[in-house]
């Protein structure tokens, strides 16, 4: 499989036309955006917050098939996780994506020592191999991680 | 294409004409000799020579050339590399004056680029001039670099930007922009040549309708001059400004152009050495134009090698450059119309090589990357002009544009790329 066909795979070009929880969380929720000025994505994260659990996540905007495939993949990955389970998995995706430790795609499951990322995000691993992409996957876990620690 | 055109085959000059060759063209792909280099294992085909155009080798060998013999500061040492810079660097302006027909060198400032020498007006004329109510008219087109600076100025001042707006092709709409002069109107600042349309402004009719209510016109020429011949006295605008390295010269030099009379009245932007005639701690007199504004050791080497770079394309000729490019994107802009899908922004009459489009809904981001697996380089984004992208309402384009090393087959590969990409995002 060459760069490109790993980067494009068919779960990304399919979160890409059929985003999952591509829709506005209603009432008590909290909120944040990501926005980048180089490329114009622009991705609202919304999710709720009960007991310290994320009860449920969602996203809106506007992005490349990267951002939003992204986006849609968190959204799916940190529903049911208690807040400090999902800040954890934001570190460790952005760290896989630069280059750190973790690595989706050779370390996926939940149980896997040290590694808290779903095996699902592992169809993300080839964007690390376009350094200029990095910031297209990591759009929305920033977005998430800010409203996450927004003063309430 | 039945028009016949000159074959040239290096930077030299022109050759024979070839009537049997019907779209002859420039072939000077040999001269840049990083268009040698693989790309992603593929032939490398440049299409972004408006964010920067390559180098050719005689642009690099004066750089290198100075370096290795002759570095030293200008207008300082009595030493002979003193001396051979000094008049190096003179010699660059003068270079310059000539490329853009201005009428004395002192009209030439040296800039670090279109950014640096748009601010510096900004800065500099929104001193003297600008008050209260006056308006500064912009067009929808402009780069972010010909409307920040003015409305940093503007807002100091509490001054106006009024916005001219564009047709659905792209070119301007002159009629509103009549209707937009007003006695108010100190300060016209316009893009010779979208960096995203390729639209060409009529800066000659501007500047006249601007002269008629007493504005200044100050002309981004960046994108046009590595494309045409640009005459300043022609234009008659009273300012002008471009970069080196879009003109297939360094990065970090730029040209200021000003009418002598006007660059006497403004005052300096930024002081230090070299601007000065006579300093102490009460009080300091500038130095003349254009020194008055090339405070600090300024990029000499990069000068003299954007000499160079302009001395390599009257070599070739601005008119030959220019109809090159033309008969290319006309070849260009049929074969991408044939893709289903594509829709290409900017489409004006006598538009410079530039192709903006978009494609379905495949984001431009993901099109670049696809494209850079084949070789092919190309812009994605919003490419610094955000008020023309929601003028248009799109996020984002992918801009193909072209230079005079480009030829047919970077268009072919450029389309294979767009199918393939094209197949792999919608089956």
């Amino acid at each position: 499989m060459s760069d490109l066909d790993e980067l494009y795979q068919s779960v990304i070009l399919e979160h890409d036309r059929n985003p999952r929880n591509f829709r506005a969380i209603e009432g008590d929720r909290r909120e944040a955006e990501g926005y980048n000025p180089l490329c114009g994505d622009r991705v609202k994260v919304m999710v709720k917050v009960e007991n310290g659990v994320v009860t449920d996540a969602s996203f809106q905007g506007s992005g490349c098939a990267i951002s939003k495939a992204s986006a849609s993949l968190m959204t799916e990955a940190v529903r049911g996780k208690p807040v400090q389970e999902v800040e954890q998995m934001f570190e460790e995706f952005r760290a896989s994506m630069t280059g750190g430790r973790a690595d989706p795609s050779t370390s996926p499951g939940a149980g896997s020592q040290g590694g808290s990322l779903p095996a699902k995000l592992a169809v993300l691993g080839g964007v690390k191999r376009f350094p200029m992409r990095v910031k297209c996957a990591t759009l929305a876990w920033h977005a998430l991680h800010k409203a996450l620690n927004e003063e309430l | 294409m039945t028009e016949r055109r000159d074959v040239v085959t290096s930077g030299e000059g022109a050759t024979e004409g070839r009537p049997d060759v019907p779209t002859s063209r420039l072939s000077v792909r040999g001269d840049f000799p990083i268009l040698e280099r693989k790309v992603r294992g593929r032939r490398l085909a440049y299409l972004d020579s408006a964010a920067t155009a390559q180098k050719p080798r005689v642009v690099i060998d004066a750089l290198t050339e100075f370096y290795l013999q002759h570095n030293a500061n200008v207008h300082r040492g009595v030493h002979l590399l003193g001396e051979e810079a000094t008049i190096a660097f003179d010699e660059a302006r003068e270079t310059i004056r000539k490329f853009i027909n201005a009428s004395s060198a002192e009209e030439i400032v040296f800039t670090h680029g279109t950014t640096s020498g748009i601010n510096l007006l900004a800065q500099g004329w929104a001193a003297i001039r600008l008050q209260p109510g006056d308006e500064v008219l912009l067009t929808v087109m402009e780069h972010h670099s010909n409307i920040v600076p003015w409305q940093l100025a503007a807002h100091r001042v509490g001054a106006q930007l009024k916005v001219v707006p564009v047709s659905p092709e792209g070119a301007l709409d002159v009629e509103e922009y009549k209707k937009l002069l007003s006695p108010r109107t100190r300060i016209v600042a316009v893009s010779h040549v979208s960096n995203v349309l390729g639209t060409v402004a009529p800066v000659a009719c501007i500047a006249k309708l601007a002269h008629e209510v007493g504005a200044i016109v100050v002309v981004d020429a960046a994108q046009s001059v590595p494309h045409m011949k640009v005459d300043v006295r022609e234009l008659d605008c009273d300012f002008l400004v471009f970069s080196g390295h879009k003109l297939y010269g360094p990065m970090g030099v730029g040209v200021l152009y000003g009418k002598k009379a006007l660059l006497d009245r403004l005052p300096p932007w930024q002081g230090g050495g070299g601007m000065i005639e006579k300093v102490t701690f009460e009080a300091t007199t500038w130095a003349e134009p254009p020194s008055r504004f090339e405070a600090g050791t300024p990029p000499v080497a990069e000068a003299v090698a954007l000499a160079a770079a302009v001395n390599y394309l009257q070599g070739i000729g601005m008119d030959r450059i220019r109809s090159h490019e033309d008969a290319l994107l006309e070849i260009a802009t049929e074969k991408v119309r044939t893709i289903p899908g594509l829709r290409l922004i900017g489409t004006a009459p006598g538009k410079t090589a530039v192709l903006s489009f978009v494609l379905d809904d495949i984001h431009p981001h993901d099109l670049g990357t696809i494209l850079d697996a084949s070789g092919v380089a190309v812009r994605a984004g919003h490419h610094c002009a955000q008020p023309l992208m929601r003028h248009f309402r799109i996020p984002a384009t992918v801009r193909a544009s072209l230079g005079i090393y480009s030829d047919e087959e970077d268009i072919d590969q450029l389309m294979t790329a767009l199918l393939d990409a094209r197949k792999r995002f919608l089956g």
